[in-house]
């Protein structure tokens, strides 16, 4: 893919005169949802409330104007989200006026189809994959379009545009179909979806300047804010959520922190910051130091972590 | 910002990794964390360096055996530029990954071991390069610490290189020699002392002084229709609008364009990128048009301008590149995806397969395995609108598709 890179400036947008600036990460990730849209009878966006699906919300609201968005979003919900991005996703998809789908990793538990994981680390981010492949089997859609890119991880650099997994939703890494100039292959049999991945070849810088050029609205909690916090592994994490295992030596204090993604909220750490607008989050990121994947407990469990949740179906 | 694509490419401990990983420490784009993670694993392994390799090498099967399997992206940018790099593997057998690398890039590294010196694994990434008809390629004889530094080992590998330069087809491929050690950093990031007799410049130099509108392939406009929009509400109620992306030259409201294949004429009306009208659609733009006259069109048809017409055609001769574990066969039937268009297609006949080393080609062959590059003969069930990838690297080259298994099994360059 992004062959479009031909004639790039990157994140210069549109230029209010006679043309439209050749952002090519964005035209290259246009292309991509209107070939979902093409190639596929049932297409979602999931949307999980981070920045990176709401810039993905914007691309297709973009790549189909003045239509709507020609396919639902829908969110995997862990039940621990932060408050702030559910009040922002019901606001979003009303403006949209597109359908919204949720399904609850807290029913897969109580189906007892997943255990709760307990302990320190315990986090709803694995259970979610079981949750994510009923809800796929439910509706039979047969692309789900992602906002994961490749510089998040190392797994995720070997990862396609048009990602094709089996029936149990699973990832075949040492055999991948080849892409090759734009041309996206979403061929598939009765049973197999398709994972695609638009914003594949940004990085997290390529989607804050976005965000910032765009004008784009975004949950509270990217921005600095005063949060009680306690320290654990040298991470910062809240301690107004009860969802947060927390133990009695740990101690509570006040800071001024940010988040940098909102995944499951026991497994999201925030950052000490002072970036309370967008200007200066991206100008924060752009001098930072330590990755985005780096707060989020999840990826450090094994150098392998990432490859092993998507070998099981893992979004 | 700008951005370069480059696919690497080189063999088996040739030191691919290491030089990616040294382009990125040098440029300070690993971030403390993954720093942290390179030094925490290459002291468990017992090295006395930092083993760069593990910032690519993702997946574990790659870990445990030291190399690379799958193309991985990798992202840097300088003050001036931004970079994707496509680690491509460099085994015999992923010359698909290199294919698949170098479709998208605009220019290459070919990684020679300073000791081993040009091989036939050189011969096969150059050729490869030329074939794609990727614009710049690096050639960086690397590991030089090992031979120390030795101008001479430098200058007899450049010249068995010439010599290879001479058989390629696309003369007007610019090529650029650099003695590095990926390990250590000379001349990557960074101009070597030990290298006093090297007067040119550093990878990174080099990349940093590439002008990217000159490495881009331009040729005429061609808009492959993607998705037609109809909106249906009161406000655009009679909205018909042409979703694509546009490839090879621009297009201009008022345009006289022709679709295909009904040959119907019409003038281009509005240019939409989202809510906003222009004048232009550049190349690689991803827009919205709409036509002067109510004209049907359907996704993969195609405007081009009028006067400006590509080959309409069922046949073609085309430069394959197999990449599937079941072979091409001649007589075999496969679905050809040439843009966003699909068609069926025959197998008429291999005319000879092309060794991939320069070292000639091979007639009255069959069947093609994967990594074989041949020249086929197709034919189509109906026509589709193709250039030369020689004039156009879009419109002409397309996928082939197995449609068993529905695997991307082959890509042609259509002669």
């Amino acid at each position: 893919m992004s062959i479009l890179l031909e004639e790039i400036q990157k994140p210069e947008l549109l230029d209010l005169e006679k043309r439209p600036k050749a952002n090519a990460l964005e035209h290259e990730a246009i292309y991509i949802i209107r070939e979902v849209a093409a190639q596929f009878e049932k297409p979602v966006l999931l949307f999980s409330g981070g920045k990176d699906s709401i810039t993905l919300v914007r691309l297709a609201q973009k790549a189909f104007w003045p239509a709507k968005i020609p396919f639902p979003l829908m969110h995997i919900d862990t039940g621990h989200n932060f408050p702030e991005t559910i009040e922002f996703r019901d606001k979003l998809v009303e403006e949209l006026g597109v359908e919204l789908i949720v399904r609850n990793v807290q029913d897969s538990i109580d189906q007892g189809k997943v255990v709760e994981e307990t302990g320190k680390y315990a986090s709803r981010n694995m259970l979610q994959t079981t949750t994510l492949l009923d809800a796929i089997e439910e509706f039979k859609f047969d692309a789900c379009i992602g906002g994961a890119r490749r510089d998040e991880e190392k797994a995720r650099a070997k990862e396609r545009i048009f990602s094709v997994r089996d029936d149990f939703g699973q990832w075949d890494e040492k055999n991948q179909r080849p892409e090759l100039f734009d041309m996206l292959n979403g061929e598939i049999e009765m049973g197999q979806n398709v994972r695609v991945f638009p914003i594949s070849n940004w990085t997290e810088l390529d989607v804050w300047s976005y965000i910032e050029k765009e004008n784009i609205e975004i949950p509270s909690i990217y921005f600095a804010h005063k949060r009680n916090t306690f320290l654990r592994d040298g991470l910062i994490w809240s301690a107004e959520d009860e969802v947060v295992f927390r133990a009695d030596d740990e101690v509570v204090e006040e800071r001024m922190v940010r988040f940098r993604t909102v995944g499951d909220m026991s497994c999201t750490a925030a950052v000490a910051s002072y970036a309370d607008t967008i200007e200066k989050v991206v100008a924060e990121i752009r001098e930072s130091k330590i990755s985005e994947r780096g707060a989020r407990i999840d990826d450090k469990r094994s150098e392998a972590a990432m490859e092993k949740r998507k070998q099981q179906g893992y979004f | 910002m700008e951005v370069l694509k480059i696919a690497t490419a080189g063999s088996v401990d040739d030191g691919k990794s290491t030089l990616i990983g040294r382009l990125l420490y040098d440029t300070k784009s690993l971030t403390d964390d993954k720093l942290e993670a390179i030094e925490r694993t290459s002291k468990q392994k017992g090295y006395d360096y930092l083993d760069f390799s593990l910032a690519t090498d993702g997946l574990v099967a790659e870990r445990e055996q030291g190399i690379t399997i799958d193309v991985a992206h990798i992202y840097f940018s300088t003050p001036n530029k931004s970079y994707i790099i496509a680690d491509t593997p460099g085994h015999v057998e992923y010359t698909r990954n290199m294919v698949t690398g170098a479709s998208t890039s605009q220019a290459a590294i070919i990684l020679i071991d300073a000791r081993k010196g040009v091989i036939e694994q050189t011969n096969r990434h150059f050729f490869i390069n030329n074939l794609l008809r990727v614009k710049e390629v690096i050639v960086a004889v690397n590991k030089m610490d090992l031979v120390e530094y030795s101008e001479e080992k430098y200058n007899a590998i450049k010249a068995d290189f010439e010599q290879l330069m001479s058989k390629r087809d696309y003369a007007d491929q610019k090529i650029t020699f650099v003695p590095i050690s990926a390990l250590k950093g000379d001349n990557v990031v960074k101009k070597s002392n030990n290298t006093p007799w090297y007067g040119g410049e550093t990878i990174l130099e080099h990349l940093e002084s590439l002008d990217l509108a000159a490495v881009s392939n331009v040729g005429t406009p061609r808009f492959p229709v993607q998705y037609v929009v109809r909106p249906k509400t009161e406000e655009f109620h009679d909205f018909r609008g042409f979703a694509g992306k546009v490839y090879g030259g621009e297009l201009n409201v008022g345009d006289e364009v022709v679709v295909l294949p009904s040959m119907t004429r019409s003038r281009i009306k509005n240019i939409y990128f989202y809510d906003q009208e222009y004048e232009t659609a550049p190349r690689r733009s991803s827009v919205t048009i709409t036509l002067e006259d109510e004209v049907n069109v359907s996704r993969g048809d195609m405007l081009v301008k009028a006067g400006d017409l590509p080959t309409i055609d069922k046949q073609l001769t085309a430069t394959v590149s197999w990449m599937d574990s079941d072979n091409l066969v001649t007589g075999g039937k496969y679905l050809v995806q040439h843009g966003v268009n699909k068609v069926l297609a025959k197998v008429e006949a291999i005319e000879h397969k092309i060794n991939p080393d320069y070292s000639g080609i091979e007639e009255n062959v069959s069947t093609l395995q994967m990594n074989d590059i041949a020249k086929v003969r197709l034919k189509l069930n109906k026509p589709i609108f193709y250039d030369r990838f020689k004039d156009h690297r879009t419109n002409g080259s397309f996928i082939i598709i197995d449609s068993r298994t529905n695997t991307t099994a082959g890509v042609g360059f259509i002669n």
